[in-house]
């Protein structure tokens, strides 16, 4: 499975409440949730986010355990997030709706915000085609690799109880 | 030679022994939703088209981020989860005027056990590992699979020890404690992994200190913090657990990733500065910022022994003109505790003012949201930007002594050195 996008860069430490702040929790509807994303942290993330590729330092996604932070995200049309490590609930969540996120230590200081990258989801393998470089994330394991490429494990359930 | 945690675990997937880095597959043994994250379980819920969930009495469903609803969504959320009660006949359902803070709910009305492992749609759930339960939060969607299954899959983390030795002094609490640990961790040190807190001072820490420091594993990352169950865990829990529940210990030889040692004497009261829980100072460094507002609570500090902390500097004072404080009890229960206690009369007289157990200003909900440019001291969990209301606000974290000692200056105060007007 291979995605490319454009970077948008951040810092570590992006917590959720940045991602999406709780009084937004009360939208059901993730359209509405996802124009609110980012928005204290970056007033013009949903400008740029339509088919984007995040790329952030460490510890992404710290904080709560709301799936609307990673929904908020995807709704905005991320494609996929590359962080140098992610908050664990965070990361299982991400996974659980399908978003992809890679984990990887030396792409964060090959990159610039605009870059187009291409990621190969099963090998890892990370190309910025804007200066020819590559980096390797640590490629994801079977079953989660199997959860993305489902869609997520809605998905899973509905086969398992369809 | 395995940790607490491992043993847990390899008693819940069946497994004779389990090491850190495996992926197992786990018994749950009681799952929690509250509003915010369990409106989308349960669509998800209908949306993959099940019928019933797993098991009814394991299923405890808390709304306490916004109670009693402040707004027609917030309302739409509590229906949901009322509805959703009625048609699966879960048996814990604790509406508006029942319970509280879902986090103290689940320990107080002995909804987990030591050697539990129980998921929550919440990241504090971690809380509950205070009783000697592996606790953790998890997102709506895997609940949605919990709910189906009973079952969960999770890595084996590795486990810091944290050795706590010493006693604390007069207003130096177990948050104090946990400052620390986060100024020594920072906000990712933990990531993955478990936190195991031990030692004598641990022993001598109520139940309710030690669901302050577990409560906080989260904001260091960690997947869970846990206490090893003793006679204090059993006296908090003889009439709350009627179940019988195997004693789970750390072997003496058990392997840790790395270890920590703190001594309690050494330690003064701390604060999370704005805007990171690891942006940790002594008081001391930032006596005298000036504070608008104060809040008490949560399910970090609002339990029984928080208040009477809170209670004892107030006695006598009066909250000052700069300031409001804002108290908030975590629990019907614990509301109850303090009024027949005299601590609500203490905070009245004090000119706080006391509102239903619920999470409210912690994020942002309601009962106390702050304005642009204000600054608010708190014993909540988190200072993140925004967190609390207005972008342009101000969030520094501290003990229940502090909070009180800074509610009567109207500006931050370590409550060591404070004297009364």
């Amino acid at each position: 499975m291979r995605i490319s996008g454009k970077v948008i860069k951040y810092g570590d430490d992006i917590n959720t409440d940045y991602i999406i702040p709780a009084k937004y929790l009360v939208l059901t509807d993730p359209k509405e949730l996802a124009k609110h994303a980012m928005e204290s942290l970056d007033p013009s993330f949903t400008e740029k986010s339509k088919d984007a590729i995040i790329v952030a330092g460490k510890n992404f996604g710290c904080g709560s355990s709301r799936e609307q932070a990673p929904i908020s995200l995807k709704y905005a049309g991320i494609k996929a997030i590359v962080a140098k490590s992610f908050a664990r609930i965070f990361y299982r969540n991400a996974i659980n709706i399908g978003l992809p996120v890679l984990e990887c230590e030396d792409l964060w200081d090959k990159v610039k915000d605009g870059d187009q990258l291409i990621l190969d989801l099963k090998s890892g393998k990370i190309e910025n085609l804007n200066n020819n470089t590559y980096a390797q994330a640590q490629p994801l394991p079977g079953f989660i690799l199997e959860l993305i490429e489902m869609g997520g494990l809605l998905n899973k359930l509905k086969r398992m109880i369809g | 030679m395995a940790n607490i945690i491992e043993k847990i675990l390899s008693r819940a997937s069946s497994k004779k022994e389990v090491t850190p880095g495996e992926i197992i597959e786990a018994n749950i043994d009681c799952a929690m939703i509250n509003e915010m994250t369990g409106h989308l379980t349960i669509k998800y819920f209908h949306e993959v088209g099940a019928k019933k969930v797993w098991d009814r009495e394991k299923i405890i469903m808390v709304p306490d981020h916004l109670i009693p609803a402040p707004s027609v969504e917030a309302a739409e959320l509590h229906k949901i989860m009322r509805e959703f009660a009625k048609e699966q006949k879960i048996k814990h359902f604790y509406d508006v005027g029942r319970g509280g803070i879902a986090h103290q709910i689940m320990v107080e009305k002995g909804h987990v056990k030591p050697g539990d492992v129980v998921v929550g749609a919440d990241s504090h759930t971690c809380t509950y590992g205070a009783i000697g339960a592996f606790s953790t939060g998890i997102g709506s969607t895997e609940m949605t699979a919990v709910f189906i299954t009973g079952r969960l899959w999770f890595k084996v983390p590795k486990v810091i020890e944290i050795k706590v030795e010493g006693n604390f002094r007069k207003f130096v609490t177990p948050k104090d404690l946990f400052l620390k640990v986060a100024k020594i961790l920072g906000a990712s040190g933990a990531n993955y992994r478990g936190l195991e807190f031990k030692g004598p001072t641990v022993r001598d820490m109520s139940i309710d200190g030690r669901m302050t420091v577990c409560n906080m594993a989260i904001e260091v990352g960690a997947k869970a913090g846990i206490i090893e169950p003793d006679e204090k865990t059993l006296e908090y829990l003889r009439g709350r657990v009627r179940e019988s529940f195997p004693i789970i210990k750390s072997d003496e030889d058990s392997e840790y990733e790395k270890s920590l040692e703190i001594n309690a004497n050494d330690l003064i009261p701390l604060v999370s500065c704005p805007d990171a829980v690891d942006n940790v100072k002594p008081v001391s460094d930032v006596e005298g910022i000036e504070l608008d507002q104060v809040f008490i609570g949560s399910c970090t500090n609002g339990r029984i022994e928080d208040l009477r902390l809170a209670a004892e500097i107030l006695k006598g004072n009066k909250v000052s003109d700069r300031t409001r404080l804002i108290i908030i009890p975590a629990s019907q229960e614990v509301f109850l505790d303090a009024l027949r206690e005299g601590l609500i009369e203490t905070f009245l007289l004090s000119g706080a003012i006391v509102a239903n157990p619920t999470c409210g200003p912690c994020l942002g909900g309601h009962l106390g949201v702050i304005a642009s440019g204000e600054v608010c001291l708190s014993t909540t969990n988190r200072n993140f930007i925004g967190r609390m209301g207005s972008t342009k606000s101000k969030v520094y974290l501290a003990s229940p002594a502090t909070a009180a000692a800074s509610a009567i200056k109207g500006r931050i105060t370590d409550p060591t050195s404070f004297k009364g007007d």
